[in-house]
């Protein structure tokens, strides 16, 4: 939804542009230097305040992501649960290491914040959906599904 | 004991996503008392009474913050309901969300009411997105009911940053700015989202508004301990049998919680309250939790016997490092040097005055630092240094046998040179 130019430079006008960012980052996959853009003309904002914001989260990349992105939670519960083992089947499945993707562009693999499953640690999300009580030896038959 | 019920006592026992199944259960009698019969004054008085305090963390009186927005003239006032669950180890919101979504609406229904509001947002992690849809329905349900006709409740998403639960960044958040923390004062009920007065309350805090509606003041407070009343829930997970959500009253102890109800053994340690919060020996297992000793957001880690405190603190402060907003110095520069002194310490690189460092800079981050993220990053760090001071020393003093076997591990893994 596009703001008219009251709407955007209103009291509460900037309110639509983490929604807008993130809409934008889930379609095309992160948010580049046009899109950033575009969302600058609409809140009337310098680019460089949009990109402040993108940057600033976790969940706006602004660089290209793998088609799934496959979150590892590093935080104490799943590390006392040995994520650390976890990581390390991943690496080896897909060859890569936490903050690349991979090369046929299917995964990007990042090891993140807790993800309020430690009641199931180790645990990862990919995409949207969460594994909880993982095993080394689990990690392909998982990574699998997405294939 | 045995646990205590309230906040949890439909979990389980109605269909979230059916409001019919809530109110059954006796849902919503709370929310037209309180529209019908009472004034907002008496609301808020009630809520003052019972002692509720807030159960986000900080434990300030539920009563007295609804008392300071409803007293200020305003042209808007706001209800947000913080859901940006990020502490470490907590997942009882998850929990309420999951399985009583109408309990929260509920509870933001009567806060409403009684601070003036007309909007409310519901401010959910992304990392809970498949809540998001079920919540917007279960809102969409009670609006069809007819009990939203004094505020609209709109579920908003974060984006990914720990710092977004700390209030003042989950304003700037929702206004579409960075999510960094503001300076205090002023604070939220006078001047808050959108310069207007706000009341930010946590899930928990929220969901045991009808109960004391229902029940009445006097009943709630004669649960609980000296300031801290009714009960409190609690996540447990580490090194226990029964990892999980627990609700038990205010003042039981740590060792009720974590080796009756989660089953821990052959315990070193636990710390409670997440990434920030204190770490306490397996002797300290009779403290009673409340607002007076240990509680922040009920986050319960359990330690066993093998563990290496060192190593818990690094983690610890990964975490806070990476979680930082970077926008008050103390913070953000001295969680980069802590992290910095702890992979010294366990690459056997320390020497004795790291233990003096660690010290001096915890100190001065909790009495420097904005908000509570750099405030509380120097808690675990002292309470290790406090009770664990002979790991340090011992760390300290086997640097060399330290390198040596880790040197040896790097030979062995290719992963290790890189």
């Amino acid at each position: 939804m596009v703001p008219s130019k009251k709407e955007a430079l209103s009291e509460n006008g900037r309110a639509g542009l983490l929604p807008a960012l993130k809409d934008r980052a889930g379609r095309e996959g992160c948010l580049n230097r046009e899109s950033m853009s575009g969302l600058a003309g609409q809140y009337h904002l310098p680019l460089n305040e949009v990109y402040g914001v993108s940057t600033f989260y976790a969940f706006l990349p602004v660089l290209p992501t793998g088609k799934n992105i496959i979150r590892v939670c590093r935080c104490l519960p799943c590390h006392l649960k040995d994520a650390q083992a976890v990581i390390g089947s991943i690496k080896k499945e897909l060859g890569i290491a936490p903050g690349e993707t991979s090369g046929d562009g299917k995964f990007s693999f990042e090891l993140v914040s807790c993800i309020g499953a430690c009641d199931q640690a180790p645990a990862m999300m990919i995409n949207d959906k969460l594994y909880g009580d993982l095993t080394p030896a689990g990690i392909a038959e998982i990574l699998k599904s997405y294939a | 004991m045995a646990e205590k019920r309230i906040v949890l006592s439909k979990c389980g026992s109605i269909d979230p996503q059916d409001i019919g199944t809530y109110i059954a259960k006796g849902g919503f009698i709370a929310f037209i008392k309180a529209r019908d019969k009472m004034k907002p004054q008496a609301i808020i008085a009630e809520i003052k009474k019972s002692g509720l305090t807030g159960r986000g963390g900080a434990g300030f009186n539920t009563g007295l913050k609804w008392e300071l927005a409803r007293s200020i003239k305003a042209k808007a006032k706001y209800l947000l309901c913080n859901a940006d669950e990020g502490e470490v180890g907590t997942f009882k919101d998850k929990y309420i969300l999951s399985n009583d979504p109408f309990g929260l609406i509920e509870g933001m229904c009567i806060a409403g009411l009684a601070i003036g509001a007309q909007q409310a947002f519901i401010y959910l992690r992304n990392e809970y997105h498949f809540l998001y849809d079920p919540l917007v329905r279960a809102v969409g349900q009670v609006r069809e009911k007819g009990y939203l006709k004094h505020m609209d409740i709109q579920v908003f998403e974060g984006a990914g940053a720990y710092i977004c639960g700390e209030e003042s960044a989950l304003m700037n958040s929702i206004e579409g700015m960075r999510g960094e923390s503001r300076y205090k004062p002023p604070y939220p009920p006078t001047r808050g989202l959108w310069g207007l007065p706000t009341i930010i309350n946590n899930v928990e805090t929220l969901m045991n508004v009808p109960h004391i509606i229902n029940n009445g003041a006097a009943w709630f407070s004669a649960m609980g301990t000296g300031r801290s009343k009714g009960t409190k829930v609690f996540s447990v997970s580490g090194d226990v049998s029964r990892p999980g959500v627990y609700e038990l009253e205010m003042g039981s102890t740590l060792r009720e919680l974590v080796v009756g109800l989660a089953g821990a053994d052959d315990l070193k340690a636990v710390q409670i309250g997440g990434a920030t919060g204190n770490i306490l020996p397996a002797s300290m297992l009779d403290t009673p939790l409340s607002h007076e000793t240990y509680l922040g957001s009920g986050a319960v880690v359990a330690l066993n016997s093998g563990r290496d405190i060192i190593d818990v603190v690094q983690n610890d402060m990964h975490f806070l490092n990476d979680e930082s907003c970077g926008k008050c110095t103390p913070c953000r520069e001295g969680t980069e040097v802590m992290l910095e002194i702890f992979g010294r310490l366990a690459r056997g690189e320390g020497h004795e005055g790291d233990i003096n460092s660690l010290d001096a800079l915890a100190r001065a981050m909790a009495v420097s630092s904005l908000c509570g993220l750099g405030q509380a990053a120097a808690v675990p760090v002292l309470d290790s240094l406090r009770y664990f001071y002979n790991d340090y020393i011992d760390r300290i003093n086997q640097s060399h046998f330290l390198r040596s076997y880790l040197g040896g591990e790097l030979f062995k893994s290719e992963e290790g040179i890189r």
